[in-house]
């Protein structure tokens, strides 16, 4: 069996790497899927508690369910920003958008 | 090493390789790409984990529908450009040094927080457990999360939909 440790290691190594993608990708729909990815590590970290905790049943579960839906209404509204932004400049960097940047 | 042991960690070295070359590609097609089989690592790892309704759940949403919405919004909007454009920013070490000290830390909190657990027993059906969860425990956040996807519906709508002149 593996143990707990290790599903929490790998959900704070994928929680990282979406972190540091996050905020250096330029293209701002890359910054969109490395959210997607810190989401999915928290997920995991989640469901890996749910099935290890003593006590706790399927809480884990739900809560990854209810970050799921959150996670698609934020893809939703993300790209339509997105769609917005590339009307409006026709650029979708976001280091070349910096109309309201001091 | 059991089967599930070696199974957890092929799945585990795919995810993280297939993360790494979401952040990292220079092809953002590719990326997107990466992330579908991401998502598929991901669900495996949800099965080892007997969450079987999650798994369906990961790739019905995230690979059938999140990263399609991705790649039609990459399609419609920028330069799949190749080579010269610099895809990432100009922060690059230090917000590598904020991510490797995050999961430093991270990694630190499990090994003192988290004795080793036992697994508990599988339970031999988790997919009604959750059904009645969400209808009896969490009723009133279910329903907060569906106003929540109505009304992002209508701003993703509003927002994308064409400014009558």
């Amino acid at each position: 069996m593996v143990p707990l440790s290790h599903y929490l290691l790998l959900g704070a190594l994928l929680f990282g790497i979406g972190l540091f993608g996050a905020l250096t990708r330029r293209h701002a729909i890359s910054i969109l899927m490395a959210l997607e990815l810190m989401f999915n590590a928290v997920n995991l970290s989640f469901i890996a508690l749910s099935r290890y905790l003593p006590g706790s049943h399927m809480q884990g579960h739900v809560f990854a369910v209810f970050v799921i839906a959150v996670a698609a209404a934020e893809a939703a509204i993300g790209l339509a920003i997105v769609l917005g932004l590339y009307r409006n400049f026709k650029t979708v960097n976001v280091d070349e958008i910096n109309l309201m940047k001091w | 090493m059991t089967a599930a042991q070696v199974l957890f960690y092929l799945l585990a070295a795919f995810t993280v390789a297939l993360a790494l070359m979401v952040v990292l590609a220079q092809n953002i097609v590719r990326a997107a790409v990466a992330l579908i089989f991401s998502f598929c690592g991901l669900a495996g790892l949800y099965l080892l984990l007997d969450a079987e309704f999650l798994a369906a759940v990961q790739v019905l949403i995230y690979v059938g529908g999140i990263t399609i919405l991705l790649l039609f919004a990459i399609l419609l909007t920028s330069r799949i450009a190749g080579k010269g454009v610099r895809v990432l920013n100009e922060q690059k070490l230090l917000s590598g040094l904020v991510a490797v000290v995050l999961v430093v830390l991270l990694g630190a909190a499990v090994r003192r927080g988290f004795p080793a657990l036992a697994a508990r027993p599988p339970q031999p059906e988790n997919t009604p457990a959750i059904g009645e969860l969400l209808m009896t425990t969490y009723a009133l956040p279910f329903e907060a999360v569906s106003i929540l996807l109505l009304v992002g519906m209508v701003g993703a709508i509003y927002l994308a939909r064409k400014e009558p002149r």
